[in-house]
């Protein structure tokens, strides 16, 4: 369905000094600098990327980046909105940046609790501060946050019905929706592997078999069929249990996919004169595959892994929302999400749909840079690096 | 014709065989069985002593203590002679008295979507592919990234809220509450009819996303073929041209694939329901997950499989009556 563009540096000969440098330095680049090289001048996909690197880091660092706990409740603002980052008011300005102070008091009709802004008291925001102290991946103990405020608090998203800071929560969710994802994702791609690898290489009826059995489970919806091995979850099982247990699950649904995609490249493949060329020359069935045959699809791979990566994350959100995934105290996006279901609480508190666009811009970034991806590791499309 | 007929309809029994064999595996899933669950369902907060020996007869009862095949073969048995789907211990009563009526509006729901779906992707991808690089070809990518990335519930929830905060009205549910425990009547149809566009709207929007670039990816392909410049230079006009040649070639993937579209759909479906409050198959689904009601679950998965079978098995035929070149091939 590409239309293949050869351009006239990459095939009529190099004529000057210059040129023939160029020239040498494309024909003699490795197939991933090449793919480096191509993916480099897909602008939106290096966006994209960097927008998710970014977010990995900020979920790995998530204890140091957000300004409190997940569980920390603050008594004194709950269900409070986002309160903004200021440099000036009619106070005059200032080069440190604050958020206004705020009081909560009780609505007299309804008693709800209502968060009431006073302009006049600012409380300062603080980069480096100290505050709860937390294990850092079990290898120091430390308080250092990132930012926060000495008196008073900082909520950025508001804070929840149980007065828990949303920006921390959502951070925190980052870290463990992106990690179920990657989990996820290698599990499948083992698992793909190993089945689309012997069905690809041995043929006959093993393959038949493989084959007639992936078309079945893809005919189940997929959601439906998650669920189902979600609901079998032990109600007493602990969080870290729930969340390994769904990693295996996402893997478990996903592989086949991937695993048709090995298959076919792997029997494609399997005639081409240089595989044969190896079988004569009296190589294992190991060392064709590894040697030979899987290098030569690597970056197709990759490329599925990466567009793979996007369902996996929005099947947890899913799978959670709606209280078949992962279940508080464990934070993630989709658990955090579950606070929006309900229209009353959106209509009231429209800040705690601040998760929904996490997963919207990771979503995309994913599938942006699977696109870019997918071009630069597409070796029929010989452009000029 | 007919060998080809009989070959699929003996594929989708096999294929269905196996289906209510991993459904099956699924509702044995959860963590203790049937009786336990029944008879804390039943008894817990009256106060009774429930035994060991209570529990034993309700297995008795409901022949949970014979061997899995055994269920396996009954359950299965029950399905396909009676049309019985068991139990439905969180409603007491049968699950095809609580599944009864959902069914039709999965399928209005379903079949809705599938017509927003086809009436926007095809028109909106030819014209897309006979205009490339306009600026109604670019919208089009967007949206369909947009398609992509935004997944329905959200979309759901989005439009929950733009309808309640600045419309002042809600669009769940799916007949307004004077027609809801009305007979059927011409005007329950037409408020029903009237309640499904969000919904159909909502889950066409990421199907409709990946039909676009298909047949617009198609229809590109077909446009720069010979048959198209020989058409051309024989004096058919454009319009009659395009729509004879290209767009009649780009239609075959798009039938080809009505039932990747369903899987899909259904796939969504359950949370879309959930978030806009549809009483139909996919809410239930989820909240006789949530009470582990496995016989209700299980039917339901049966059920949507079993659409989505059928639905492969028409759309093979449909792609045989409109591409004359299969036939040649399946000799």
């Amino acid at each position: 369905m590409t239309t293949t563009e050869i351009t006239p540096e990459a095939n009529t000969p190099a004529v000057t000094a210059r040129e023939s440098q160029e020239a040498l330095r494309y024909y003699s680049a490795t197939q991933w600098q090449l793919m480096w090289w191509r993916f480099k001048h897909h602008r939106a996909a290096l966006i994209a990327a960097s927008v998710l690197v970014f977010m990995a880091v900020t979920g790995m660092l998530s204890q140091f980046v957000s300004p409190y706990l997940t569980n920390t409740r603050d008594a004194d603002y709950q269900l409070g909105p986002p309160q903004r980052p200021h440099f000036c008011d009619e106070n005059g300005c200032s080069l440190r940046p604050f958020v206004y102070g705020v009081t909560t008091e009780r609505d007299p009709v309804t008693l709800r609790p209502m968060p009431v802004v006073d302009t006049n008291i600012r409380w300062y925001i603080y980069f480096f501060v100290h505050g709860e102290s937390y294990n850092f991946y079990r290898l120091f103990e430390t308080d250092l946050h990132l930012f926060g405020v000495e008196e008073g608090f900082i909520h950025l998203f508001g804070t929840d019905s149980l007065s828990r800071d949303l920006f921390s929560r959502a951070i925190y969710g980052t870290r463990t929706s992106l990690s179920i994802g990657v989990l996820g994702v290698l599990i499948a791609f083992v698992l793909a592997l190993i089945i689309g690898g012997v069905a690809g290489y041995a043929g006959g009826w093993l393959d038949y078999g493989i084959q007639r059995f992936t078309e079945i489970v893809r005919v189940i919806p997929v959601i439906p069929l998650y669920m189902g091995l979600a609901a079998a979850f032990p109600p007493e099982w602990s969080s870290t249990q729930v969340y390994f247990a769904m990693t295996l699950i996402l893997g478990l649904v996903g592989w086949p996919t991937l695993a048709r995609r090995i298959r076919g490249q792997l029997l494609s493949l399997r005639h081409e004169d240089y595989v044969v060329a190896a079988h004569l020359a009296g190589a294992g069935a190991a060392r064709i595959i590894t040697r030979h045959l899987l290098p030569a699809f690597t970056s197709y791979i990759i490329v599925d892994l990466v567009i793979s990566f996007p369902y996996m994350v929005l099947s947890e959100t899913a799978l959670s929302f709606v209280g078949l995934g992962l279940r508080p105290p464990a934070v993630s996006w989709g658990v955090l999400l579950q606070d929006a279901q309900n229209i009353r609480t959106i209509e009231q508190a429209n800040w705690l749909f601040i998760p929904a666009a996490f997963v919207v811009v990771a979503v995309l970034a994913f599938t942006v840079v699977g696109d870019g991806a997918r071009d630069a590791a597409d070796p029929y499309q010989v452009s000029g690096a | 014709m007919v060998s080809f007929l009989i070959q699929r309809i003996i594929g989708m029994v096999i294929t269905m065989f196996f289906v209510s064999i991993i459904v099956f595996i699924i509702m044995e899933l959860p963590p203790g069985d049937y009786a336990e669950r029944w008879a804390f369902r039943k008894f817990s907060g009256t106060g009774t002593q429930i035994t060991e020996a209570d529990i034993n007869n309700i297995r008795a009862e409901y022949g949970l203590d014979r061997p899995a095949w055994e269920r396996y073969l009954n359950w299965i048995g029950g399905i396909v002679t009676r049309g019985d789907f068991g139990e439905a211990f969180a409603f007491q009563t049968s699950v095809n008295n609580v599944i009864g009526q959902k069914i039709w509006l999965t399928l209005a729901i379903l079949f809705s979507t599938l017509i927003v779906t086809y009436l926007i992707a095809i028109p909106v991808g030819i014209y897309a592919a006979v205009r490339r690089r306009s600026v109604a070809d670019y919208t089009l990518t967007v949206f369909s990234y947009l398609g992509l990335a935004l997944p329905n519930f959200l979309l759901a929830l989005l439009l929950l809220y733009i309808t309640v905060t600045v419309f002042d009205s809600s669009v769940g549910g799916l007949f307004s509450p004077e027609y809801k425990d009305a007979p059927w009547s011409m005007a329950k149809v037409v408020d029903l009819l009237k309640h499904l566009i969000v919904p159909a709207v909502v889950l066409a929007w990421s199907a409709t996303a990946l039909q676009l670039q298909t047949v617009r990816a198609t229809m590109s392909d077909e446009i720069n073929k010979l048959s198209v410049t020989a058409a051309r230079a024989r004096g058919i006009s454009e319009r009659k041209l395009m729509l004879k040649y290209p767009a009649r070639l780009a239609i075959n993937p798009v039938a080809g694939s009505i039932g990747f579209d369903i899987n899909r759909i259904f796939s969504e479906l359950p949370i879309v329901a959930l978030v806009l409050g549809l009483p139909e198959l996919g809410e239930l689904l989820i909240r006789s997950y949530l009470d582990l009601d496995m016989f209700v679950a299980g039917a339901i998965l049966l059920l949507l499989t079993f659409i989505i079978v059928v639905m492969n098995f028409f759309s093979d035929i449909l792609l045989l009556i409109l591409d004359p070149r299969i036939k040649l091939e399946g000799r």
